[in-house]
């Protein structure tokens, strides 16, 4: 039977590089190298290349085979815009979102990773509103990796992340559209000689007088030879007839019939496999490997040490995996961080007795504190947390000589491509990156050290044997992943308050303890005066009515990785504020609910969904004995999210039977999407909030895989009810703000049900 | 040298007996649509039919289903047509969609023993997947709207076993042993 991998059985000869290289298992071809200041991979760089078609040709070819419209824009920070389109063979303008194909196809290119969040659907939601499309006819691909046509509109990167992708996309992706029709329409008055105004565009087609008809492909062409109309009204809300309405979406189908093509499915000819011994904990290097037991296993082509680890090369997963399971690799643990939890928690306790840096400051918080009627004071804890996407983490590298492509499901092209030009040498332009769909991002594929991708390529440099030619792929076990660090942090937090004669909050001291996720990484520069905003955020800008607040930070150093986790800082903050609010709520004798409206008067759109959820899950009416409701109410990514959970407390068990959710996320695109949205989010928070904790001994992670970190199962999911309020504000963000609300809600449940106050996550009632 | 039935297709090979039927699949077939998600059974995306029942072939030695009819989510229908696949378009159910084609296959499995299963029924024969994106409501949704559906004339979900002797595909457990250990600090 043909096996796929089978033609890349021929070794590459060893080179003269590595003289001492016995195959065919192989020591190291090069000396480590540690980024970031490493010298480029290739040893001795030859003459160059000539350079190959770069993107713009690219796209300028494919468009036209098509010979169908390509409509771009390029907006210049604080500029006028410069668009324009054109047929084929001129050249194009540069960052295509969309082209209309002769048969009427309209392709959406989409410069956000799809992983789960919908974002294809919703930005083809965005094109087709303006272009008057018909809907049966829209495709989307992914975005190849180029900043300066695909960047975020402010931040210049291109990435997937902070839930702003139809926030930041907002105007562009309209825009295109509406640019698109206006050609079209103008292309088909020419065509027919009649006034412009005479004609008008309709689902996928211009409309003229006389039952005059042309369809979108068959006007492409012409279009593409008009100028690009230099602004363009866009409807108002009240004319919108795509955006609102909800919509399926556009990758179902390839998601039920096995289709769909995520990055571990990338199957390229004479691709090898690999997977790399990481050490056993963060910091740790490799002292020396063993690896005569993995010589014999049919497969297995090489062993290399990289910077990483050590990587067994194979031509398929299993004999990679059994050739890794057969090796055997002594550690140097001496610059290792051996941290425990436990001791840590204790460390991170200790340090929130001491001042730390001000994130925030109003009023005169210690004081205040020391002259209320009534003195409150909690520590709260969440542990690490790997993000556990579904689908392991893969890259597939093909690195040639001068230039290099990459196969992966990432959330951060521009970073990766960065790190590949700044390990490589290789030109920017020289490096694709193909981002297929991701089988769950939750941030891990964010990396803001391209971890993954950076290790690969170092596998493949390895592959190489000093020819920088090699394709290759390293997959990761759920072990890998588990054990692979970048998690949510460890934090700490040291919460108090002082309460006035009517049990009314008048102090707010919170100290916050955990390590920065910017910290060390090229996003540090969005540190100000030591103060990592994603630490505190949730926290800093405290929404309730309380005249003297203090927040601390302290951001300790460990030698554990860390990253966003779905919500980033929210997912620890709203734990906290939202229970100690229910802790005063309780110390006050006020329900939970009319006490957070009497502290809400300044954030009405905070209070209309705390309302509305309150109101629709009957918040007041009696339940079971047994049953509880608690609820939260927190902002983030610039929307407001109230749930309320129901509980159920039966043995120490916590059963969430029931989730009434409010969201205010501005006009809401597509409201099914954001249903699936809180759903999705409410369910990996409670994975958190019921189950969740990497813990970590001497330095070692103490869980591997969903058998001891375990996640939400179907039979835990509670019914979910999402009630989206009405708006024609701008948009904000819909993947991560349902998650910061659960924790407590279910955590105030609780309380509510047993009056145990829990304040550790994963909540544990026994 | 084992033979194995894979979508109707007789396929030899003579890898080791050993190599688990999902590496087979997806290495050496293409067949990438049944995913890999643990390696222990744990979570299910790797869910394929072997004579119908639903197993893990993540964890499932080629050797063990010699001869017996092995269907993956490609060979459920030949154009997405079956009743759990229209269920779940109904419903729109995927989000990042990685874990569907095992999720799909055990409801298929499911439904084709009990073709109007209860709440309790669903949460048996799917709680050994995950769902990363929690589209877990929508899953039982869609199994209730896909049982309410004529099933599909032509859907192989549910051939019926060769012999009714053999027992259960070792991989057939839909949760596995480590799951039931005490979970720490619990």
């Amino acid at each position: 039977m043909a096996d796929p991998t089978s033609h890349a059985k021929t070794r590459a000869p060893a080179p003269a590089l590595a003289p001492t290289l016995t195959p065919p298992l192989d020591p190291p071809l090069t000396p480590p190298l540690t980024p970031p200041l490493d010298p480029p991979l290739d040893p001795a760089p030859g003459p160059r290349a000539a350079p190959r078609p770069g993107r713009r040709a690219f796209l300028e070819s494919t468009a036209a085979l098509a010979g169908g419209l390509v409509l771009g824009f390029w907006l210049p920070p604080g500029g006028t815009r410069v668009a324009q389109a054109q047929s084929a063979p001129t050249p194009f303008a540069p960052n295509a979102f969309l082209r209309i194909a002769p048969d009427g196809t309209v392709t959406v290119m989409c410069n956000k990773s799809e992983m789960g969040q919908g974002v294809y659907t919703a930005f083809a939601m965005l094109v087709a509103e303006e272009l008057e499309a018909d809907w049966s006819k829209i495709r989307v691909e992914a975005a190849p990796n180029d900043a300066k046509l695909y960047g975020h509109p402010q931040f210049g990167m291109q990435f997937t992340g902070g839930s702003m992708s139809v926030t930041s996309e907002w105007d562009r992706l309209r825009q295109a559209g509406a640019a698109a029709r206006e050609m079209l329409v103008s292309a088909a008055a020419r065509t027919w000689g009649v006034a412009r105004s005479a004609c008008r565009a309709e689902n996928g087609a211009v409309l003229g007088p006389d039952g005059k008809r042309l369809g979108y492909g068959e006007l492409a062409a012409a279009a593409g030879r008009l100028e690009v109309p230099k602004e363009v009204a866009l409807k108002p809300p009240s004319a919108f007839r795509v955006i609102g309405k909800p919509t399926k979406r556009v990758d179902s189908r390839d998601k039920v019939t096995g289709r769909a093509q995520f990055g571990l499915d990338v199957r390229r000819e004479g691709m090898l496999t690999a997977l790399v011994a990481r050490p056993p904990a963060f910091g740790a290097t490799v002292k020396d490997f063993r690896a005569d037991k993995v010589e014999g296993i049919p497969g297995v082509r090489a062993v290399v040490k990289i910077p990483q680890g050590v990587a067994v090369v194979a031509s398929s997963f299993w004999a990679a995996k059994q050739g890794r399971d057969a090796l055997e690799v002594e550690w140097d643990t001496s610059a290792a961080d051996l941290v425990s939890t436990a001791a840590q928690r204790a460390r991170f306790a200790e340090l929130a007795k001491t001042p730390g840096l001000p994130a925030k400051r109003a009023g005169d918080a210690d004081k205040a504190l020391a002259g209320a009627a009534k003195q409150l004071a909690a520590e709260y804890d969440v542990p690490y947390l790997a993000h556990a996407p579904m689908e392991p983490l893969n890259v597939v590298v093909a690195l040639e000589p001068d230039g290099c492509e990459v196969w992966t499901g990432t959330q951060m092209q521009t970073g990766d491509a960065a790190a590949i030009a700044r390990l490589t040498g290789i030109a920017p332009e020289r490096i694709r990156i193909h981002t297929t769909l991701l089988g769950g991002g939750f941030g891990r594929r964010a990396s803001s050290s391209a971890d993954f991708v950076v290790e690969a390529l170092y596998v493949a440099h390895a592959v190489s044997r000093g020819t920088n030619k090699a394709l290759v792929r390293v997959v990761w076990t759920r072990e890998d992943d588990i054990r692979g660090g970048y998690y949510r942090p460890q934090w700490h937090s040291r919460i108090a308050a002082g309460l006035d004669a009517a049990g009314m909050p008048v102090a707010w001291k919170h100290t916050v303890v955990g390590q920065s996720i910017l910290d060390g990484t090229p996003f540090a520069g969005m540190i100000k005066d030591g103060v990592d905003a994603t630490s505190v955020e949730g926290a800093a800008d405290l929404p309730y009515a309380v005249p003297n607040v203090a927040v601390d930070l302290h951001s300790p150093k460990v030698g554990v990785p860390v990253l966003w986790w779905r919500s980033v800082g929210h997912s620890h903050t709203a734990f906290v504020v939202e229970s100690f609010v229910d802790e005063l709520a309780h110390a006050a004798g006020r329900d939970p609910v009319a006490y957070r409206r009497a502290l809400l008067a300044a954030h009405p759109r905070h209070l209309a969904v705390l309302e509305l959820a309150a109101e629709k899950a009957g918040w007041g009416k009696p339940l079971p004995k047994g049953s509880a409701r608690g609820v939260a109410v927190h902002e983030s990514f610039g929307s407001r999210v109230a749930q309320v959970a129901e509980v159920t407390v039966e043995g120490g068990r916590v059963r969430v039977t029931r989730v009434v959710c409010a969201v205010d996320c501005g006009l809401p695109v597509n409201p099914d999407g954001i249903r699936a949205q809180m759903e999705s989010a409410i369910a990996y928070g409670l994975s958190a909030a019921l189950h969740g904790a990497i813990t970590l001994k001497d330095g070692r992670v103490e869980q591997s895989n969903f058998h001891d970190y375990p996640v939400l199962r179907l039979s835990e999911m509670p019914a979910v009810e999402v009630h989206i309020v009405p708006s024609t504000d701008r948009p904000t963000g819909v993947g991560e703000p349902g998650t910061p609300p659960i924790a407590p809600a279910v955590a105030n449940a609780v309380f509510a049900a047993t009056g145990k106050r829990l304040r550790a996550l994963p909540l544990r009632v026994a | 040298m084992a033979i194995l039935v894979i979508n109707d297709e007789r396929i030899s090979t003579n890898l080791p007996e050993d190599t688990p039927l999902l590496w087979f699949l997806r290495d050496h077939l293409g067949l990438t649509g049944t995913k890999f998600g643990c390696g222990m059974a744990l979570c299910g995306a790797c869910t394929v039919h072997v004579d119908g029942e639903p197993v893990r072939s993540c964890i499932t030695p080629i050797g063990s289903v010699a001869g017996k009819d092995v269907t993956t989510i490609e060979g459920l229908s030949k154009t997405g047509e079956h009743q759990v696949q229209q269920a779940w378009l109904a419903e729109d159910v995927p989000q990042c969609g990685y874990c569907q084609s095992g999720m799909i296959m055990a409801a298929a499995a499911l439904l084709a023993k009990t073709p109007k299963p209860t709440d309790r029924d669903i949460d048996g024969a799917m709680d050994g997947l995950i769902c990363r994106c929690g589209t877990y409501n929508r899953i039982r949704r869609a199994i209730h709207t896909a049982a309410a559906m004529t099933p599909a004339p032509a859907a192989p979900a549910a051939p019926a076993p060769r012999s009714a002797a053999p027992g259960k595909p070792a991989a057939s457990s839909p949760r596995s042993a480590p799951t039931a250990a005490p979970r720490k600090g619990g």
